[in-house]
């Protein structure tokens, strides 16, 4: 079974904890990622996450699979909504044991930096204002790097 | 000539208007294939694009073949 997995539903960490049960384990540590009602001084009202679905499982499951091979863990899992969330909202959860606590906090981290870096997914956000955008894909004239676009 | 399956995402989706074309190419690699389509649509300046061949990322020198699914990924913002 696949350790990423995309939820097109609302759902609660407490339907995906059982997946990281596991009587070896001495600690649980656990990230959720929430819809807040700000960003860079912009007031947002709800979110749009778009996804590559295909992909984004391989891809979501390679971060897993390396979050193994450097941390002594468990069991280990991340689940990322997609579809129209409004503010509170849970977007992402990461879940992880392991025999010691030291082990799931680092793992849950690197899951979720990897995973927001690496995994095709975009998000849309609907300012106060009316107005949306598509974050990360913005790009003022004075910030696109050399070499960006594609031969 | 070769015959592909494009999908858009996200951005790239609501500059083209659609999801998905099929598109008979002359193009043999899919940066080719991007500049291409890049002619066709002018894709907005979205920072770095990365692409994928049949669920695959890619180098943008990867041969085209024919019956390839090309995805073009602009910018990621997970979480």
């Amino acid at each position: 079974m696949s350790h990423f997995g995309f939820s097109r539903e609302p759902f609660t960490p407490e339907r995906f904890r059982a997946l990281v049960a596991d009587p070896v384990a001495g600690g649980y540590a656990s990230f959720e990622g929430w819809v807040r009602n700000h960003n860079e001084g912009r007031g947002v009202i709800r979110l749009e996450y778009e996804g590559y679905e295909a992909l984004g499982i391989k891809e979501g499951s390679r971060v897993v699979a390396e979050a193994f091979e450097r941390f002594p863990i468990a069991r280990a899992h991340c689940v990322h909504r997609l579809g129209v969330l409004d503010i509170g909202d849970l977007a992402v959860w990461v879940g992880v044991t392991a025999a010691h606590r030291d082990a799931a906090f680092a793992a849950c981290r690197y899951i979720i930096d990897e995973v927001k870096s690496r995994v095709p997914i975009w998000k849309k956000e609907h300012y106060a204002e009316g107005d949306s955008g598509w974050i990360n894909c913005e790009v003022r004239p004075a910030d696109a790097p050399a070499g960006s676009v594609p031969p | 000539m070769v015959a592909v399956q494009i999908e858009y995402f996200a951005v790239l989706r609501e500059h083209v208007g659609r999801a998905r074309e099929d598109l008979t190419t002359t193009a043999t690699t899919v940066g080719q294939l991007y500049a291409e389509l890049d002619q066709r649509y002018a894709f907005p300046e979205v920072g770095r694009v990365k692409v994928a061949v049949n669920d695959e990322f890619r180098d943008w020198t990867a041969p085209l073949k024919d019956g390839d699914f090309v995805v073009f990924i602009p910018p990621v913002a997970g979480g």
